[in-house]
């Protein structure tokens, strides 16, 4: 493998706005440009545009496609209506998960697969192996798209500023081939910021163009372009997993509090069937740890891998902490044995380098926006 | 990104001015302050330490990490920048003024603090 970093379709423009740039899973990626607050704050309140090109896109068509996935992936993905998304996981025999996914489904029989940029190859040797009993045709996408996100509550009016495509028509979670900017897209109305957004998939070659007419297009009404940084804080006050953090091989959806998107009711065998059935059971019987969120009744910011303490005893491990923008104190999410997990919980302080530092314990999310 | 000449400069990136009646301010540079990101949490010496050059003394936090402050003199602190503590983010937008860190009696310096023009050479920045 090489050992340089790939760059995406945008780099020479990242650097032209003097972006930060930083190591992403083999990706030199726009960590931020100038105050990642400042970011984080704009898509809050205006609207931020993310290069998100290293996310792992991969294609399944063919007449079985469906039901390769259904095979493949944790979800039940005959239910996806055409133009809609589903978010799923793939896991391994043993429950673990693999990554964390989004499924559009763009035709009759032709579905496209999002996964993280540090799984691609992963997700995708996996799809390629567990689709070969099926009719159905696996296609390595990750070079086709560039991958633009506006998010944020003026994203819509930017977007619609832009393309002719029906935006009231297309609900969270559904994506539909149309045109922005004169551009071939496909528009999907999906994020990871907890708020309004758009993912837009276009061919590499018409990055640079689609970046500066939403750059145009957003300049009245506070669009900037935003970097990894605050798409990670935007993630974690939302509440959203990340993969490597809250989602590993060694945990199995249920295990995250994520057992919904697990469903034994669809027809046919899957990927982890067996394993995710004794999970559920384990789940029911003896809660796992819970997924909690953390608020610092302090300003010392915990981290991922930092104990989480109670009564001088570790109860839980810190999956990922950051000062939150939004609520203006440092926050977490955590796994805690149950015992801790109720909100209000008192007690509960997390080890900042020897020292235990006093945290609320509340239900995830921290941050949801007013619709 | 300039660096004040009347300033001397450590190797991990801390400013220093020239003392007034032994009396020296310390704070980070705007090359350090850039690295670092937004920063969100500052752990300064308290008045009455004993820093010692080379050596931590507090931290400074960002968003994205934790970053040891290292003394660049030897000597006692006599006041710390409490603007600092209660709005961090001065080290950003002001880091060679409003966003000082300590102020410093100092008993001994080292000899390798650099000049604007060395230190600006270190960062490959300009001057």
């Amino acid at each position: 493998m090489s050992t340089a970093p790939r760059l995406t379709a945008l780099d020479a423009l990242h650097r032209s706005l003097g972006a930060t740039m930083t190591d992403f899973a083999g990706w030199d990626m726009p960590l931020r440009y100038a105050s990642e607050r400042d970011e984080h704050n704009a898509v809050r309140t205006k609207a931020g545009l993310f290069d998100l090109s290293h996310m792992g896109e991969i294609t399944l068509t063919g007449p079985e496609a469906v039901k390769a996935l259904d095979y493949a992936l944790v979800g039940n993905i005959s239910t996806v209506g055409v133009g809609r998304a589903r978010y799923t996981h793939i896991c391994q025999e043993d429950g673990g998960i693999v990554d964390d996914l989004i499924v559009y489904r763009l035709g009759e029989t032709e579905y496209m697969v999002v996964a993280n940029a540090s799984n691609a190859q992963v997700v995708l040797d996996a799809l390629t192996e567990r689709a070969a009993g099926f009719d159905t045709e696996v296609r390595d996408d990750r070079d086709a798209y560039a991958l633009l996100a506006v998010q944020g509550p003026e994203s819509p009016g930017i977007l619609a500023s832009l393309t002719d495509a029906d935006l009231d028509g297309l609900k969270y979670y559904a994506g539909l081939p149309g045109t922005v900017a004169g551009v071939p897209a496909l528009i999907a109305r999906t994020g990871y910021t907890g708020e309004d957004g758009f993912e837009l998939f276009v061919a590499p070659e018409h990055a640079v163009e689609l970046w500066q007419a939403l750059t145009k297009a957003g300049e009245g009404v506070g669009l900037v372009p935003a970097g990894l940084s605050c798409r990670d804080t935007l993630r974690l006050e939302a509440g959203m997993p990340l993969y490597g953090h809250e989602l590993t091989t060694a945990l199995t959806p249920f295990d995250a509090g994520l057992g919904r998107v697990v469903k034994f009711e669809k027809e046919g065998d899957f990927v982890g069937r067996a394993a995710l059935e004794a999970a559920a059971e384990r789940a029911a019987t003896a809660p796992p740890r819970k997924l909690v969120g953390l608020i610092a009744e302090g300003r010392r910011v915990p981290r991922a891998g930092f104990p989480v303490v109670a009564d001088g005893q570790v109860i839980g491990e810190v999956t990922s902490g950051a000062p939150s923008p939004t609520l203006g104190k440092p926050i977490a999410m955590a796994y805690v044995d149950a015992a801790h997990a109720a909100p209000g919980t008192s007690g509960v302080g997390v080890d900042i380098r020897g020292t235990h530092e006093p945290y609320e314990v509340v239900a995830l999310p921290f941050y949801k926006r007013q619709k | 990104m300039s660096n004040p000449q009347q300033l001397r400069y450590s190797k991990e990136h801390e400013w220093l001015s020239t003392a007034e009646d032994g009396v020296a301010t310390v704070g980070i540079t705007e090359f350090a302050a850039n690295a670092l990101g937004d920063v969100v949490y500052a752990q300064l010496p308290e008045v009455g330490d004993t820093v010692t050059a080379g050596e931590t003394c507090g931290e400074l936090e960002s968003t994205k990490s934790v970053s040891d402050l290292y003394s660049p003199v030897t000597g006692e602190v006599v006041e710390a920048n409490q603007d600092v503590v209660d709005d961090p983010a001065l080290v950003n937008t002001a880091p060679f003024e409003g966003g000082w860190l300590f102020k410093v009696r100092i008993a001994e310096e080292p000899a390798d603090l650099l000049s604007a023009e060395e230190y600006a050479a270190l960062t490959h920045s300009d001057n």
